[in-house]
C-alpha cells in the first residue's frame, strides 16, 4: 500500500443539543479518519448521529448545539503549503470563507429542496466560484458548462439557462453535484445522495460520483443507511449507533466478517434477491432516545447476545485486524463464544462464493 | 390458479388528469391486472410511473377515466350505490407512505384506529369498541395502554403499526399498501414486513403492495407488475419475472438493484433504458403471453426481438 495521506481526522467528538425538553446527547465520542482519494461510508439508522457528525465537519451545526469536546483536524494545501486546522475551534464565518465549498463541499439528500427555485442552474453553479475565487463571469460560466458536461448532462449550454423545476430528479441531483464540485474541493460529503431517487437513476448517480472521484482524485464521505449503496462505493465503513461508532473496517471486512451484533442485524435485515427464508431477521425494539443517558452499551436492550456487563460498562473498541475494530464485549477474551446468526453465515458464504467467481 | 375467481379485477384502467384545455396527463393508460384472495401483488416502477395513482384509483380516491374495476364480484369502477360503496369502504383499506402525515395529530390513537368502526356503526357498545381496539393493538405488536396516546408520542415504526391497525380493524379483504415501508429505517422495515406477512397468514387478506424497492417486493410478493409511464409493461409470478425478464425496462430495473456484496457490487454496471432510444411505443403494444401468468406488453416485432 502506498503512503496514505490523512486529510481529515475526527477525535472524540462529543456534541449535544439543548432543547426545551432537555439536553439530547447526540454524539458520544466519535473517531473517524479520511485519507486522500478514498471513500468512507457512515452507516446507521436515522437518529444515530451520522448527519450531525458531518454537519460538525462543515461547521453548519444548528444554533442550539453544544460541543462538549473533541477535535476535527483538517489538513489542506494553501499556497503550496500544508496547513492543519481544528474546525471546531474556528469561527463560523471563517469556516464559511475558507473551508466550505472551497475545500469541503456537500451534496444533500433532496435535490429539490437544496436548489434555489428562483435561480437558473447556471447562476447557482457559478455563484460559489464568483464568491470564493477571483474569476471573471465569463470564465466561471465556461467552467460551469464543463462541469455540467462532467456530470453527464446533455446540451449543457442550454441547461445553464434552465430552472430546477424544468429538470428531472436525476438531472437535478447531477446539478447539485456540479455545484459541489465548482470550487475544486478536496472532500465531498454526500448526505444520502440517492434516497430521493429511483433505483435506476440511483445506480447512475453513484457511478457518476465514482467516476468524478477517480478523475479529480478527491475524497468522498457517504452518509447512508442503504448497505447496497455502501457495497457499491465505499473503501472503508463506519457503522454508527446512538452517537457512537460500533464497528469500523475495510468494506470487505464489514461485509464478509462482521463482528458487532448490530452490524449482523443490519446485514440480515436487508433482503437480497436470494433470500428465501419465510421471515426476515429483524432487530427487535427501536433506536434509543438520546435524551436519556444510559449506562453501558446503548445497543444492549435490542441485542439478543447482550452480556451482563453490557448493562454496566460501555465496551471499548476491540481490535480484529489492523483496520477492523468493533465495540462489543463479545470480542473480549473472557466472553463466551457467540457466532453470528446461521442465516447470515449462510448468506455470507453465498456472497463469498459469488464474489469468488 | 386460474379456477379461482379474482378478488380484484382491473381491466384497461385509465386515469387521466386534465391540467389545461390542451394538456392532459395520462397517469395511467390502459392497465389490466387481477389480485386473487390471500395473495400479494407487488407493483413496481419509478416515480411518476403511476403506481400510486393505480392504488388510489382502485380504492376510489379518484374517479377512473375509463376501464372497469370489480372488487369481490361487484363493479366499483363507475358510480356506486349505497351498498356497493359500503362494500368497498369496509372490504378495502389502505396503508399510506408517511406514518406521520397520515395520522391526525390531534386525536388519540384509539380514535384514529376506531374511525372506520364509528363511521360504519359497527360497534353497538363502548365496551365492544374498546375490546376491538385492544385486540387490534395487540395484533400489530403494540400494548393496549398505547391507545390513549397521541401519534407524536410514537416512533416511526410504531406509527406505521398504528396505520396498519387502522386498516386491519375493518377486517378487509384487500389492503393497499402504498410505499408503506419506504419511510422507515432498515431495521424497522424488516419488523413491519414480518408483521404484514403474519397478518396475511392469520387473516387471509390480500395486499396490493406498491413500492420501488425491488428486493423488498420480491421478498413479499407472489406476483409482480412492472409499471412504466402508466403502462403495465410486464406482469407475472415473481419467479417468472426474476428468472426470465423479457421487457428491457424490467431488465434495467433488475440490473439496478444494489446487492449487499461489495466485490460483486463494485463490478456491476447498471443497464440503462430509455424508451425513446429503444423506440418502444407503449400505445402500440399488445399483451403477449409468455408462460403461465407472465405477460409482456410489446408489438409482435418487439416481442420476437426480445425473446430471440
Amino acid at each position: 500500500m502506498q503512503e496514505r495521506q490523512r486529510i481529515l481526522s475526527i477525535r472524540g467528538l462529543d456534541i449535544s443539543f439543548q432543547t426545551t425538553a432537555g439536553d439530547v446527547h447526540a454524539i458520544r465520542g466519535v473517531d473517524m479518519d479520511l485519507y486522500k482519494g478514498e471513500t468512507v461510508a457512515v452507516v446507521g439508522e436515522s437518529g444515530s448521529g451520522k448527519s450531525v457528525t458531518m454537519k460538525a465537519v462543515m461547521g453548519i451545526l444548528d444554533r442550539n448545539s453544544v460541543i462538549n469536546g473533541g477535535e476535527i483536524l483538517y489538513t489542506y494545501m494553501e499556497n503550496g503549503k500544508e496547513k492543519t486546522v481544528d474546525i471546531l475551534k474556528m469561527d463560523r464565518k471563517l469556516i464559511r470563507h475558507t473551508i466550505n465549498g472551497r475545500h469541503i463541499a456537500m451534496v444533500f439528500q433532496d435535490p429539490m429542496t437544496s436548489l434555489d427555485p428562483t435561480m437558473s442552474v447556471g447562476k447557482q453553479i457559478t455563484e460559489g466560484m464568483l464568491l470564493h475565487e477571483h474569476v471573471s463571469r465569463r470564465e466561471a460560466w465556461k467552467k460551469a458548462v464543463s462541469l455540467l458536461t462532467l456530470v453527464g448532462i446533455p446540451e449543457p449550454e442550454k441547461r445553464m439557462k434552465n430552472y430546477p423545476h424544468q429538470l428531472s430528479g436525476g438531472m437535478r441531483q447531477r446539478v447539485v453535484i456540479a455545484i459541489a464540485l465548482a470550487c475544486d474541493p478536496d472532500v465531498l460529503i454526500c448526505d444520502e445522495p440517492t434516497t430521493a431517487l429511483d433505483v435506476t437513476i440511483q445506480a447512475k448517480i453513484l457511478e457518476l460520483i465514482k467516476s468524478v472521484q477517480k478523475e479529480l482524485g478527491i475524497s468522498v464521505i457517504y452518509i447512508t443507511h442503504d448497505l447496497g449503496v455502501v457495497a457499491k462505493v465505499a473503501d472503508f465503513v463506519n457503522v454508527m449507533y446512538a452517537g457512537n461508532i460500533v464497528e469500523r473496517g475495510l468494506i470487505n471486512e464489514i461485509f464478509y466478517d462482521p463482528r458487532h451484533p448490530y452490524t449482523w442485524g443490519l446485514l440480515s435485515a436487508m433482503p437480497d434477491l436470494d433470500t428465501n427464508d419465510s421471515r426476515l431477521y429483524a432487530i427487535p425494539g427501536s433506536p434509543p432516545n438520546l435524551m436519556h443517558e444510559k449506562e453501558g452499551d446503548a445497543f444492549a436492550p435490542r441485542n439478543i447476545f447482550a452480556l451482563n456487563i453490557d448493562d454496566r460498562v460501555m465496551p471499548p473498541m476491540f481490535k480484529v485486524t489492523d483496520t477492523h475494530y468493533a465495540a462489543t464485549w463479545l470480542m473480549h477474551e473472557k466472553a463466551p463464544k457467540v457466532d453470528m446468526p446461521p442465516e447470515l453465515k449462510a448468506r455470507i458464504e453465498r456472497m463469498k462464493k459469488e464474489a469468488g467467481q | 390458479m386460474s379456477e379461482k375467481t379474482p378478488l380484484l379485477q382491473v381491466k384497461n384502467l385509465k386515469q387521466h388528469f386534465r391540467i389545461s384545455r390542451s394538456f392532459t396527463v395520462k397517469a395511467v393508460d390502459g392497465v389490466s391486472f387481477e389480485i386473487y384472495p390471500g395473495e400479494t401483488y407487488g407493483l413496481v416502477g419509478e416515480s411518476g410511473s403511476g403506481k400510486s395513482t393505480i392504488g388510489r384509483t382502485v380504492i376510489r380516491l379518484y374517479d377512473p377515466t375509463d376501464g372497469s374495476i370489480s372488487f369481490d364480484g361487484q363493479d366499483i369502477g363507475g358510480r356506486m350505490n349505497r351498498d356497493t360503496e359500503h362494500h368497498l369502504r369496509t372490504g378495502m383499506q389502505m396503508i399510506f407512505q408517511d406514518p406521520m402525515a397520515c395520522l391526525n395529530p390531534r386525536i388519540k390513537v384509539s380514535d384514529i384506529i376506531a374511525q372506520g368502526l364509528d363511521i360504519h356503526h359497527l360497534c353497538k357498545t363502548q365496551k365492544e369498541r374498546n375490546l376491538k381496539i385492544s385486540e387490534i393493538l395487540e395484533q400489530v405488536g403494540l400494548a393496549p395502554e398505547h391507545a390513549d396516546r397521541y401519534p407524536h408520542q410514537f416512533s416511526g415504526g410504531q406509527r406505521q403499526r398504528v396505520g396498519i391497525a387502522r386498516a386491519l380493524i375493518m377486517r378487509p379483504k384487500l389492503i393497499i399498501a402504498d410505499e408503506c415501508i419506504s419511510a422507515l429505517d432498515v431495521s424497522i422495515q424488516a419488523q413491519v414486513v414480518n408483521l404484514m406477512k403474519d397478518i396475511q397468514q392469520n387473516t387471509g387478506c390480500a395486499y396490493l403492495f406498491i413500492a420501488h424497492d425491488l428486493s423488498m417486493v420480491k421478498y413479499i410478493s407472489d406476483r409482480i407488475g412492472v409499471l412504466h409511464m402508466g403502462h403495465l409493461v410486464e406482469t407475472g409470478a415473481k419467479d417468472e419475472i426474476f428468472r426470465n425478464p423479457i421487457h428491457p425496462y424490467t431488465q434495467s430495473l433488475l440490473s439496478a438493484i444494489p446487492h449487499p456484496n461489495p466485490v460483486v457490487e463494485k463490478r456491476r454496471v447498471a443497464m440503462s433504458y430509455d424508451y425513446r432510444e429503444f423506440g418502444v411505443d407503449y400505445t402500440k403494444g399488445t399483451e403477449h403471453l409468455v408462460e403461465g401468468s407472465h405477460r409482456v406488453l410489446a408489438t409482435d416485432e418487439e416481442y420476437a426481438n426480445w425473446t430471440a
